[in-house]
């Protein structure tokens, strides 16, 4: 279970999040709604091990984290992927699709698998780089880059709100495949109430309200 | 008369080494003063690059083809398409025709007060109306203008950049993806603004991958599939039983419908299909698609029967 208990984070002199709990289970679908500003992502960036809290604490699987970014130890830091609202801004734009997708593999020295084709993504397109493809086509590539190394959990910050309605669909159902098949976590943090339904209904996961 | 936009056998093609882009292919539709049009479609099916070539601002490698005439009240009708750029600087952006941006947090200048930006626009363009004459009418109190965009909230970012498409008073307002980032508040209080901008006598083109955000303000849907207008409908007509298949399709892909993706994915605008561009993803397809269906309501040679309204 990915744990975080009491979690406080300020930018500077503004506290966004004030004693925050979450937990995500193996298995299920977590939906996390609330207006914007609320603090949503700033709470999944602690999730992933991107931000350390100014109070409170996080656990994975029973392992309390005390380090963080790139000083989290790997076998931690892999195990939860996160996938962002803007896939423009979540990429290098000098790396073709293939290299954004293949980055994990890279940086971790493992032996690179193919991955992208059940995002839906052709070869022609994969040798594109970030401008030469639409918004829905790089966050496929996005959610291939997250699935990579098998995360146990994944964090979905608004994934969908830039996609029309069929690639929506589509990447939910691909999450959906993965949360099947490997029986990882997911948090889907939107303030879609009809996609936030349709999404966690499945799997009969709680729906965590901030404001 | 009231003033209108036609467009008519518009096509947009990108050269590239060794690939031709077909952007934009013979579309046709006409938007009117007092009505908002929604063109929607998956991302990078040439929706965007739509506007563009409607406001003479695609890049040097791009040929463009057919019309788009504006008739204008009080002026001589005018093609788009065929005028020269210095009479679409002088008489067309910003006066004739607005364009609210997409992403307005990112379009405005970070180290200028609102105000600033929006006295700029009023400026260049030889308006008479006063900066807080022009937030009034796109619904911001004159004391949000002395602020700067990282103070702005989402919604009201939106406001100024309306209020700066307004600055001309162009009676076309174009606005491309407005809605892309912001939650559904946001995206709500965003359509109310572009219907009052229809009911004040404007004619509003909206772009957008967003169905519901189109529902909430368009009187008319055009559907956008591999460059192609593959359906145009009154907006009731479409929410209750759209008749091409793709565009039932990604109606049906919405959450609050079945949820299930429309199967496969779209065809590369370098690399089109031949006949209907649709046809690999529809079930509905014969030997008779590889001709290409006529354009109309319904390019399809088999569209669905009419449902009975809910």
């Amino acid at each position: 279970m990915l744990r975080a208990d009491g979690i406080t984070v300020a930018y500077g002199r503004q506290r966004v999040l004030r004693g925050a709990d979450l937990e995500v289970v193996p298995g299920v679908v977590t939906g996390l709604a609330g207006p914007s500003g609320c603090g949503k992502s700033t709470l999944a960036r602690v999730l992933a091990l991107m931000l350390r809290p100014d109070a409170g604490s996080l656990s994975m699987d029973g392992t309390e984290i005390h380090r963080w970014r790139h000083r989290a130890a790997r076998d931690l830091r892999t195990r939860v992927a996160l996938i962002f609202q803007q896939p423009r801004l979540a990429v290098d734009p000098r790396l073709t699709l293939r290299e954004i997708a293949e980055e994990p593999f890279h940086a971790t020295g493992r032996p690179v698998e193919d991955l992208t084709d059940d995002v839906g993504l052709t070869p022609e397109l994969l040798t594109r780089r970030p401008h030469e493809v639409s918004d829905g086509q790089l966050q496929r590539a996005c959610v291939a880059r997250a699935l990579a190394l098998k995360p146990r959990y994944v964090i979905c910050d608004e994934m969908t709100t830039m996609l029309d309605a069929s690639t929506q669909a589509h990447l939910v159902a691909r999450l959906e495949t993965y949360r099947k098949e490997t029986g990882a976590g997911i948090l889907a943090i939107t303030h879609d109430e009809e996609l936030l339904t349709r999404w966690t209904e499945p799997s009969g996961g709680p729906t965590v309200r901030m404001s | 008369m009231t003033s209108s936009l036609t467009v008519h056998d518009l096509s947009v093609r990108f050269h590239l080494p060794g690939a031709t882009v077909h952007a934009v292919s013979e579309a046709s539709f006409e938007v009117r003063q007092g009505e908002c049009l929604a063109l929607v479609g998956e991302s990078g099916c040439g929706k965007s690059v739509m506007a563009h070539a409607l406001m003479g601002l695609l890049p040097g490698n791009a040929t463009v083809s057919g019309s788009a005439w504006l008739r204008t009240e009080g002026a001589q009708p005018l093609d788009l398409i065929a005028a020269p750029e210095k009479v679409l600087a002088r008489t067309v952006r910003g006066r004739r025709i607005g364009l609210v941006p997409q992403s307005p947090a990112s379009h405005l200048t970070p180290v200028r007060t609102a105000r600033a930006q929006l006295t700029e626009a009023l400026r260049e363009l030889g308006s008479q109306a006063s900066a807080d004459e022009l937030a009034g009418r796109a619904g911001l109190d004159p004391a949000q203008l002395d602020r700067y965009p990282h103070q702005l909230s989402g919604g009201m970012a939106q406001r100024v950049v309306n209020a700066i498409a307004l600055a001309g008073d162009p009676w076309l307002i174009v606005a491309d993806e407005p809605t892309s980032g912001l939650d559904r508040p946001l995206v709500e209080a965003t359509m109310a603004e572009l219907r009052r901008l229809a009911d004040d006598g404007r004619a509003v083109l909206l772009i957008t991958h967003d169905l519901r955000a189109a529902e909430q303000v368009a009187d008319h849907i055009a559907v956008m599939y591999a460059s192609r207008v593959v359906s145009h409908a009154p907006a009731a007509e479409f929410f209750a039983g759209p008749r091409h298949p793709y565009a039932a399709g990604l109606l049906e892909a919405l959450p609050s419908r079945s949820f299930v993706p429309i199967s496969g994915r779209p065809p590369e605008l370098t690399d089109l299909p031949s006949g209907c561009a649709f046809r690999p993803r529809c079930d509905r397809s014969t030997a008779a698609c590889s001709d290409l269906p006529k354009a109309g309501p319904v390019a399809c040679h088999h569209p669905l029967e009419h449902h009975v309204a809910r």
